[in-house]
C-alpha cells in the first residue's frame, strides 16, 4: 500500500527518496558523460582541462568532480552569446537570458530534454509545496527571457495540475484570479507577494476566505521574519524554490513542509560549497558560496558553476522522506553583500532587525561615501500602529532600529522613516541597495 | 472639553504640504488650526478642523499615516500677561506641556491657545477651578 500513499507525496519517489548509493551511481555514471561532452564539444572545457592535465578517462566517480575546473559568469560573458553551448545552435528547443543588471546579460539554452528535465524539477518542487494534479496553480513570476514564469508554467503541465500563465503586474487584476478562479498554488517573488498580500488587505479582503493554500517563491533572497508577514498577508504557508537560469531557473531545489532547507534535485544537478577565496569544497554545515555541476543537462553542462549564493548544505535524513540533500536558504549573494566601513552585511540581515522590530518588509539602503567615509542610510516605510503624535516618539523609533543595527550587525547607519508606500512596489525582484560611492 | 486634533506624517519633500491639504479640501474640510514640528527628514503636521472624521477618512484614502490626538484650547483676552496666567496655572498644578500653538480670533480681541498636556483631565479641571476659559469641540468646529 506504500505505493499509493507515496504517490500524492512525491513526484518520482523512487529518485527523491533514493539511497545515498544509488544516487552516488547515478550522479557518478552522468559526470563521466558530462565531462566526455564538455571536452570534446566545448572548446573552452578542453582548453580548460588540458591546462588542469585532466583527461575525461581521469573522471569515475562523482567524488572526482573536485578535480574539475570553476566556471563562473565571466565566462559566458565571454563567449556571449552561444559559446559555452555543448549542441549545435539547431538542436535548442529554448533560450533564455539573466536580466544582466550586473552587466551583460548572459544567455542560457535548453535541449528538448532539459526543458522536460526542467519541468520535472518544477513539477518536483510544487509537490514539494503540496501540489497535486488537482490544484490551480496561478503564476505571478513574469514571463519571457526570465526562467520564473516558463519553469514554474512547464512544472505545472508536466504535473498534471492546471497552469494560470498571470505572469506579473496588474496585481489588483492578481487578486480578482485569485479570488474568481479560485487559485490552489501561487508563484512569484517573495516581493511581489509582499505587494499581492498588501493588495489583498487594501481591497478588504479577508485573506481566509481565498482557497490559496500554498505560494512558492523564489528568486532573490528573503528572511523567514517575511516568510511570517506574507503568511499572515495571504493566509498561506509559503515555501521557498531555487533556481538560476545557468543551471535551469527554478525547481533546481525547493522546501519541503519542513522548511528545514531545500531539497536539491541532485540527481541533475550536483551540488558543493566552496570557500569563495581559496576554491576548497567546504563540509556540511558551513556556510560557503554554492556551486553546481550540471550533470543532466545537454545545451548548457557547465562544470562547477559558482552560483554566488551563500549558504550551506546538510544531508543529514530529512522528515519528509526525501534523501535529497538540502542547501540552507540563501543568506545573500557574494556580489549582494555590502562591505560598510569594512563589516560585511547582507541586505536580508538588515531585514530581519527590522521585521523583528515590528517594521514592515518594505525598505531601502542607500550607501554613499563622505569624506572618505561609507554612511549607511536604512530608509523604511512608516505604519500606523507606530505612529505617535510626537516628534520624540518618532525619533525614538529611529533610535531604536539603528541601536538594533548597531547591537546585532555592528553597523552604524542613520535611520529615515518613510510615508507608507512612498518607496516603488517590485512586480519582479525588490531593489533594496543604492549605492552611490564611486569605487 | 477635549478637541480631536489631526496628526499626520510628512516626509520632507517639496510639495507634500501642498498635496496634503488639496487632499482635505477636496473634502470640503475646513482648517481651524495649523502647525508644523519638524526635524531635518519628516514633519508633523497638526491641523485642527471642522470636520476631523471626514478629514481623517480623506487623508487615509489619500495614503498618508494619519493619527487622532485629544488636545485642549483655551480663550485669553489679547492682554499682555494673560497667557503667562494660564501657564502659571498648569505649572503650579505640575502639569506638562508637550507642545502648543496659537491663534487669533476673527473678532472680539480673543486669542485661543492649542495645548497638548501631560494629563489631559486633570489639565482640564485646574484651568477650570483658575477661571481660564475653554473651549468645547463644536466651539472650535463651529468657528
Amino acid at each position: 500500500m506504500q505505493g499509493i500513499s507515496m504517490q500524492g507525496k512525491y513526484f518520482q519517489p523512487e529518485l527523491e527518496c533514493a539511497s545515498r548509493e544509488v544516487l552516488h551511481y547515478i550522479q557518478s555514471k552522468r559526470l563521466r558523460k558530462l565531462v566526455e561532452r564538455c571536452y570534446n564539444n566545448v572548446p573552452l572545457y578542453k582548453q580548460r582541462m588540458d591546462e588542469y592535465g585532466i583527461l575525461p578517462g581521469d573522471i569515475k566517480d562523482i567524488d572526482d568532480v573536485k578535480k574539475l575546473p570553476f566556471t563562473t559568469k565571466q565566462d559566458l560573458r565571454d563567449t556571449y552569446p552561444f559559446g559555452l553551448f555543448a549542441v549545435p545552435r539547431e538542436n535548442l528547443a529554448r533560450i533564455h537570458a539573466s536580466s544582466g543588471t550586473t552587466g551583460k546579460q548572459t544567455v542560457v539554452g535548453y535541449t528538448k530534454a532539459d526543458v522536460d528535465a526542467w519541468a520535472i524539477g518544477a513539477a518536483r518542487s510544487i509537490v514539494m509545496a503540496g501540489g497535486t494534479k488537482a490544484d490551480l496553480v496561478h503564476v505571478s513570476y513574469g514571463y519571457g527571457l526570465f526562467t520564473g514564469g516558463l519553469g514554474l508554467h512547464y512544472g505545472a503541465e508536466k504535473l498534471g495540475a492546471t497552469a494560470i500563465p498571470v505572469s506579473s503586474g496588474n496585481t489588483k487584476r492578481q487578486v480578482q484570479i485569485l479570488q474568481d478562479y479560485g487559485s490552489d498554488i501561487i508563484a512569484c517573488t517573495p516581493s511581489y507577494a509582499m505587494y499581492i498580500g498588501e493588495t489583498v488587505r487594501d481591497m478588504g479582503i479577508d485573506p481566509k476566505t481565498l482557497r490559496v493554500r500554498a505560494g512558492i517563491f523564489g528568486a532573490e533572497p528573503w528572511t523567514e521574519e517575511m516568510r511570517r508577514e506574507i503568511e499572515r498577508l495571504l493566509a498561506i504557508e509559503a515555501f521557498d524554490i531555487y533556481g538560476l537560469s545557468e543551471i535551469a531557473g527554478p525547481g533546481v531545489a525547493c522546501e519541503c513542509h519542513e522548511h528545514n532547507g531545500l531539497h536539491i534535485n541532485e540527481d541533475m544537478f550536483y551540488p558543493e560549497v566552496i570557500d569563495p577565496d581559496t576554491g576548497e569544497v567546504l563540509p556540511d554545515g558551513v556556510y560557503g558560496e554554492l556551486v553546481f555541476t550540471c550533470i543532466g543537462k545537454e545545451a548548457l553542462p557547465l562544470m562547477r558553476y559558482r552560483t554566488r549564493d551563500i549558504c550551506s548544505l546538510d544531508h543529514t535524513p530529512c522528515g519528509c522522506g526525501r534523501t535529497l540533500v538540502r542547501m540552507s536558504k540563501p543568506r545573500g549573494r557574494t556580489d549582494d553583500m555590502l562591505i560598510i566601513r569594512g563589516i560585511n552585511v547582507f541586505p536580508s540581515q538588515i531585514e530581519s532587525v527590522l521585521l523583528e522590530l515590528g517594521m514592515d518588509p518594505n525598505y531601502q539602503l542607500v550607501v554613499d561615501r563622505v569624506d572618505n567615509l561609507d554612511k549607511l542610510e536604512v530608509q523604511v516605510e512608516m505604519n500606523e500602529s507606530m505612529f505617535g503624535d510626537t516628534v520624540r516618539s518618532l525619533e525614538s523609533i529611529e533610535h531604536r532600529i539603528s541601536a538594533a543595527l548597531q547591537s546585532t550587525l555592528n553597523i552604524v547607519a542613520k535611520v529615515r522613516l518613510l510615508e507608507p508606500k512612498s518607496l516603488p512596489r517590485s512586480e519582479g525582484k525588490a531593489k533594496r541597495v543604492i549605492d552611490k560611492r564611486k569605487l | 472639553m477635549q478637541i480631536q486634533q489631526l496628526s499626520i506624517f510628512v516626509e520632507n519633500k517639496s510639495g507634500r504640504l501642498a498635496e496634503i491639504t488639496e487632499a482635505i479640501g477636496k473634502a470640503n474640510v475646513d482648517i481651524r488650526a495649523i502647525s508644523v514640528a519638524d526635524t531635518s527628514d519628516f514633519g508633523i503636521l497638526r491641523l485642527i478642523v471642522d470636520k476631523p472624521r471626514e478629514a481623517v477618512e480623506s487623508l487615509r484614502e489619500a495614503g498618508l499615516t494619519v493619527s487622532l490626538t485629544s488636545v485642549i484650547a483655551i480663550g485669553i483676552v489679547d492682554k499682555p500677561g494673560e497667557f503667562a496666567k494660564a501657564m502659571r496655572v498648569l505649572a503650579d498644578g505640575d502639569i506638562g506641556v508637550e507642545y502648543m500653538y496659537a491663534f487669533i480670533s476673527r473678532d472680539k480681541g480673543k486669542a485661543f491657545v492649542i495645548l497638548r498636556v501631560q494629563e489631559t483631565e486633570k489639565a482640564v479641571e485646574c484651568l477650570e477651578k483658575n477661571g481660564i476659559t475653554l473651549l468645547s469641540a463644536e466651539e472650535i468646529y463651529g468657528m
